[in-house]
């Protein structure tokens, strides 16, 4: 077995790089795929949370790269999933405290063992993205359909190709489709366009994200739209050819659907 | 005027397509890592350049810096009246 290394990054912060890096990392474990998920956020770590682990840290990444402890003692396993692993980033620390060799020589103990390994890419374009994308064979871009984020986005895709580590492919999140009809937001198309880099998923804007996050349990583990959008990308990187859901009939579906139950539980 | 233009159904132009004029504006300038100032001066000298050797017209001179997916390009559309002589 020999991993892929795929590094989630996007420039600006709060475009979802964390809940990207988490629902993908489950819908491969659920899928039967042995992963890990590394934080590389040092010192604003968050993967935790949204993976639900944050209780069970006793050892972090800068601990292993310092040999503080083992690999395998910093490595968190989930519960409800056989093969998935956290490797939680230190809070106490900074970006400095790790460099792009050692990121490098963690992923290479690690690549043996397991079919992905997922680096949850800090923001910004200093030495915490170099980090997160030194031992990179993919890169996703994160963005949503505003024009800050993109702009940051191009940015992050010209220095990918400048340490040839590819375009990358894009993920355009957030996507709401009333504000599309309207004409007041990008559309995937535009973003494509104006990017001009490989599409591997759309996200639609979903209150069950936030959810999801305050309870710990990534949104593929249930049925939502945005859970529904993340193990559709989680297949593309399988190598499936997985078409794009029509989210403008998706969501009118799903508030029926969620009309239909509310109605019921009233009467 | 407002209620005029709402009883229409004018609107101005989607906010959305504003934005992907101005991104790409933007984006080539990222990129490029060139000023405003810096391509003023380069569509100047163009101009000047190509008006040593043939006659052409200010009025339809479109110059204008875009991008063809991740290529840049300097599209010059310069209408020539006629050569200069030598």
């Amino acid at each position: 077995m020999s991993a892929t290394v795929i590094t989630i990054t996007s420039g600006k912060g709060g475009v979802g790089k964390t809940t990207t890096t988490a629902n993908l990392s489950v819908a491969l474990a659920a899928l039967g795929k042995k992963v890990v998920a590394i934080d590389a956020d040092i010192g604003l770590r968050n993967l935790d949370v949204v993976l639900g682990l944050e209780n069970r840290i006793v050892y972090d990444l800068v601990d292993v790269v310092e040999g503080v402890c083992r690999l395998r003692q910093a490595m968190i396993k989930d519960k409800r999933l056989n093969e998935l692993y956290l490797i939680p980033a230190a809070q106490s620390r900074d970006k400095t405290a790790v460099s792009p060799e050692d990121m490098v020589e963690l992923t290479d103990q690690l690549r043996d063992e397991f079919d992905f390994i997922f680096i949850d890419s800090p923001a910004g374009i200093e030495q915490g993205f170099k980090n997160a994308i030194a031992p990179a064979d993919r890169v996703l871009i994160v963005t949503t359909p505003e024009m800050s984020a993109v702009r940051d986005a191009d940015r992050i895709i010209g220095l990918i190709e400048a340490e040839e580590k590819g375009p990358g492919d894009l993920i355009v999140n957030r996507l709401r489709i009333d504000m599309i009809k309207r004409g007041d937001m990008l559309d995937t198309a535009d973003v494509v366009d104006v990017l001009a880099i490989n599409l591997i998923g759309i996200v639609p804007d979903d209150e069950a994200i936030i959810v999801s996050t305050n309870r710990g349990r990534p949104a593929t583990l249930d049925n939502s739209l945005a859970g529904q959008a993340f193990r559709n990308i989680a297949r593309r990187l399988l190598g499936e050819t997985v078409p794009f859901v029509n989210l403008e009939e998706e969501q009118s579906f799903f508030k029926w659907i969620s009309r239909l139950f509310r109605g019921s539980r009233k009467s | 005027m407002n209620v005029f233009k709402q009883l229409l159904g004018y609107r101005e132009s989607a906010s959305s397509e504003v934005a992907k004029k101005r991104l790409r504006f933007v984006l080539v300038q990222d990129r490029l890592h060139l000023s405003p100032d810096r391509m003023r001066q380069l569509r100047e000298e163009l101009i000047e350049v190509i008006s040593k050797y043939v006659e052409i017209d200010r009025d339809g001179i479109d110059i204008v810096l875009t991008g063809d997916g991740r290529q840049n390009l300097l599209r010059t559309d310069v209408p020539v009246v006629r050569a200069k002589p030598e």
